[in-house]
């Protein structure tokens, strides 16, 4: 008996179930949106405080949050609003956070699925480096560029970048190990692809997964990076603020003020989570098995 | 075994020169040199001092010389106290950091084993969904803000411990250890738990359990073995998070370790004294690492040596 031809089903990529997995995990949703809020906020910053962020108060110096005078997170010891430079502080973290992992990304994956595709000698030389540079004192580093590079912020995305792609070609190039055995790269190789466009049309994109799950965890420890360095007084310089350096005014101000202390550490924190609550879910959504 | 260890050894060996040639070239491409100052020294003296510092030799020169130097053990004069060298501040304070870091891995190491643990004895109960909520509370927020959170409340709400200092009592040393211990027993925790789940489902702990051992006996003899591999790698790691946060933490609660000269002298861009403490702490944790990892192929009869 012929088949019947039936309706045509439609097919489940598996980005469709991972993004289906993704919005039934409440703790990832949540978190998404509250990273959007976080976001907004600090793209709307210059038009939601009642003050620039640079601005001096002089009726209020280091006066506690009120709603009256519109401090809705107090001031600092200069009279400045701390709900703008909260805000304002978030822009430079989250850029941050978000360049340097852009950089990390680009030459990780590039690096990764280069070393794991070639294999042999190329391989082991690549894979070896890396290993070199990991077990270097990463932190020191990125604190003796800020000395000899001067208090650059753009420079210490590049910096942070730079150093943080390290496990992101690892995770591609074990991901590309596998990969290259498989048909599709074999048919792409006997039909003449070049191997570059092999590496671009067919292994990256089938890396894209631990990418993604890697990606939102590395944000997050860039930003504490980045916080770290600004929190020793080595980051960003005044006027311009971070949450990193924030906090340390807090802590200088915090027996009289704690207000200074209590709202960059509450975004970071915040933010931290969601990021990670993030991850965690994108890793069980990608990969139901591991669960 | 012997030869395997002697090859991780001589591997070592290339990761420790790049550390020295990365923390030396950089240091010396720093834009303005370290007599920069408001006052403009006579050109006569500038290079008097250069040449006391051999800041007039070629680069290469200037690094080899620095390179024998520092395999004696000599990081050279700090550029900023003026009467000590870089190893002399280093020794300073060596004590006080790994009094602080000492303890702080051992606290670390036994309660976040001890919780993960707990934790995977009792997976999917209300002790373990508690457990691990705090641990992941512990791996996100960093110590910068967890050790002023500490001070403000137990210091100065409660008046209960001193908020800085070392050495005069040890009540001291309670804040900062304890922010400096616990992310890291969140981490321990963490992959204990996940690695001993694992292991307790694991064909000879069933073997174990049938043979009638106690339970007790099954989990602490024959699971924590296994389970306890990946918490030995994470060491390594644990080392250098401790060392990392220990330079935050000895700058909040003034504490005189090498953290605070670290600071100092990358503020002051005292050259010597910022590549000598980088250096040092990557040796110290390169050479841990190592260890780590031949403690590792010892107790893993699978890690093949060759």
């Amino acid at each position: 008996m012929p088949l019947e031809p039936t309706d045509e089903i439609a097919g489940r990529s598996l980005w469709a179930d991972a993004w289906a997995r993704l919005f039934r995990n409440r703790a990832a949703v949540a978190s998404l949106v509250a990273l959007g809020i976080i976001v907004a906020l600090a793209i709307l910053a210059p038009y939601l405080g009642a003050y620039p962020y640079d601005e001096v108060d002089w009726d209020n110096i280091q006066t506690a949050p009120s709603f009256e005078n519109r401090h809705y997170f107090g001031t600092d010891e200069n009279g400045r609003d701390l709900f703008v430079r909260t805000l304002f502080g978030g822009r430079i973290s989250l850029t941050v956070g978000v360049a340097a992992t852009l950089v990390s990304v680009v030459i990780g994956v590039a690096w990764g699925a280069t070393a794991g595709f070639l294999g042999g000698r190329a391989d082991a030389l690549m894979m070896r480096f890396v290993d070199i540079l990991y077990s270097l004192p990463f932190i020191f580093f990125v604190i003796l560029l800020s000395v000899v590079f001067g208090r650059s912020i753009l420079l210490i995305y590049i910096a942070i970048g730079a150093v943080s792609w390290l496990d992101m070609a690892r995770i591609v190039r074990g991901q590309t190990l596998s990969l290259k055995r498989r048909e599709f790269v074999e048919a792409a190789h006997a039909s003449g692809v070049s191997p570059f466009n092999i590496i671009r049309r067919h292994i990256v994109p089938n890396t894209l997964g631990p990418v993604a799950v890697y990606v939102t965890l590395t944000v997050p420890r860039v930003i504490l990076v980045e916080s770290f360095i600004s929190f020793l007084g080595m980051g960003v310089q005044e006027p311009e603020t971070s949450w990193g350096a924030l906090i340390s005014e807090g802590v200088r101000g915090m027996e009289f003020a704690p207000w200074m202390l209590v709202s960059p550490c509450v975004f970071l924190a915040v933010t931290l989570f969601c990021f990670n609550f993030l991850g965690d879910g994108l890793r069980d959504a990608l990969d139901p098995k591991d669960r | 075994m012997l030869s395997y260890a002697i090859r991780r050894l001589f591997g070592a060996v290339p990761t420790l020169l790049l550390l020295v040639a990365v923390a030396f070239f950089m240091m010396r491409l720093a834009p303005g040199g370290p007599f920069d100052k408001e006052r403009k020294v006579p050109a006569e003296v500038l290079a008097n001092l250069e040449k006391a510092y051999h800041l007039d030799e070629p680069l290469i020169a200037q690094f080899v010389r620095y390179l024998g130097n520092v395999l004696r053990g000599d990081f050279g004069p700090s550029f900023k106290y003026k009467d000590f060298s870089v190893t002399e501040l280093i020794w300073g304070g060596f004590p006080t950091s790994l009094t602080l870091g000492g303890t702080a891995i051992l606290l670390a190491g036994v309660i976040g084993i001890t919780l993960g643990i707990f934790a995977a004895l009792r997976q999917n109960t209300m002790v373990d969904y508690v457990l691990m909520a705090s641990a992941m509370t512990g791996i996100a927020l960093p110590n910068f803000v967890v050790a002023p959170l500490l001070t403000l409340v137990f210091g100065l709400w409660l008046s209960w411990l001193p908020v800085g200092g070392w050495g005069d009592s040890w009540t001291q040393g309670i804040l900062p250890i304890v922010a400096l211990t616990l992310p890291e027993i969140a981490a321990i925790a963490r992959l204990t738990r996940a690695s001993m789940i694992e292991t307790l489902r694991s064909n000879y702990v069933r073997t174990a359990r049938a043979k009638g051992l106690p339970e007790r006996v099954a989990i602490l003899r024959h699971a924590l073995k296994g389970a306890l591999l990946p918490v030995i790698s994470y060491l390594g790691p644990a080392v250098a998070g401790i060392i990392t946060g220990s330079i935050i933490i000895e700058q909040i609660f003034s504490i005189p370790g090498i953290g605070r000269y670290f600071v100092q002298a990358s503020l002051n861009r005292d050259y010597t004294l910022v590549m000598g403490v980088t250096i040092f702490y990557g040796v110290i944790i390169i050479l841990f690492n190592l260890a780590v990892d031949l403690i590792y192929g010892f107790l893993d009869p699978k890690v093949r040596y060759d």
